[in-house]
């Protein structure tokens, strides 16, 4: 009983803040939206029995993603009002699209026998870090190598672009010549 | 009421629904990357709900580790690369944009 009510409140916390992001005219307010979301969602997880993941959701979603996300809503200063981020022409197809996808999904869920048993929830930390270290060695070194080629692909593509600029205009005034 | 498999499931659709109503509607670009996040949460609920209930095993853990390590890398870039457009174009809306080049 206690644990069905924790379950609707995850789900409460999950889901209301999602709206919120999705129809929130102001993209501050959405960010923060998704703040909550993500905690519902590490909610879920831990509800699960998967606390590796709720922990890990936890500290690379909030502590990481949304932290970026702000920061980037700050620096690009966009200009407030409910129109400007706003495309109203596009909610009758975005909303036929979506509630079509959901109707399917829903569709799914309820007509498939899953086979599903109850389990029990063990600890997993210990499990998750012996398999990365035998059955998935080659993506965990792999993803390493992507997260090092993300951080330099973002570095050059914020940076100064002075020296770049000079040259075309170079280029041109020579051809004009 | 049980909680179990559909329940996860279902609320897993909503989220996925909600991300691809934000992708569509949007026209900024941080709330379009937004709704890419809820959609991949959506497809991590799935992994760990799976693996919890009905394969006996860690490997949907591991696979929602990834994927969340991914979602890490691709909001990193995403956002580098809205920076670079505010910077050259002025704008962060996604349909006012519509060259590769300055």
């Amino acid at each position: 009983m206690t644990s069905d009510l924790v379950f609707i409140l995850l789900a409460l916390l999950t889901i209301v803040p999602a709206v919120w992001v999705v129809f929130s005219p102001n993209i501050v307010h959405a960010g923060f939206a998704l703040l909550f979301t993500l905690f519902g969602v590490a909610g879920l997880y831990a509800y699960m029995g998967a606390d590796f993941i709720a922990v890990t959701q936890t500290m690379v979603y909030v502590g990481g993603i949304l932290v970026l996300v702000l920061f980037t809503v700050m620096m690009t200063r966009v200009p407030l009002g409910k129109r400007a981020n706003y495309g109203l022409d596009r909610f009758v197809p975005a909303g036929v699209l979506s509630l079509a996808v959901f109707g399917l999904l829903y569709k799914t869920i309820t007509s498939v026998d899953w086979g599903a048993g109850h389990t029990e929830a063990l600890p997993t930390v210990a499990e998750i870090g012996t398999n990365f270290m035998t059955n998935y060695i080659f993506p965990f070194e792999y993803i390493s190598l992507v997260l090092l080629a993300t951080m330099i692909g973002a570095a050059i593509l914020i940076r100064e672009q002075k020296d770049m600029e000079d040259e075309p205009e170079n280029g041109d005034t020579e051809v004009q010549s | 009421m049980n909680v179990g498999l559909p329940h996860f499931l279902t609320i897993s659709a909503m989220l996925f629904a909600l991300g691809l109503f934000a992708v569509m509607s949007r026209r900024n670009a941080i709330g379009i990357l937004m709704g890419v996040e809820l959609m991949l949460n959506a497809a991590n609920i799935n992994f760990v709900a799976f693996s919890r209930y009905v394969q006996h095993g860690i490997d949907g853990q591991i696979m929602a580790a990834f994927v969340i390590v991914l979602a890490a890398a691709e909001a990193a870039v995403a956002l580098a690369i809205v920076l670079a457009m505010f910077r050259n174009f002025g704008t962060v809306h996604a349909d006012t944009v519509q060259s590769l080049k300055r």
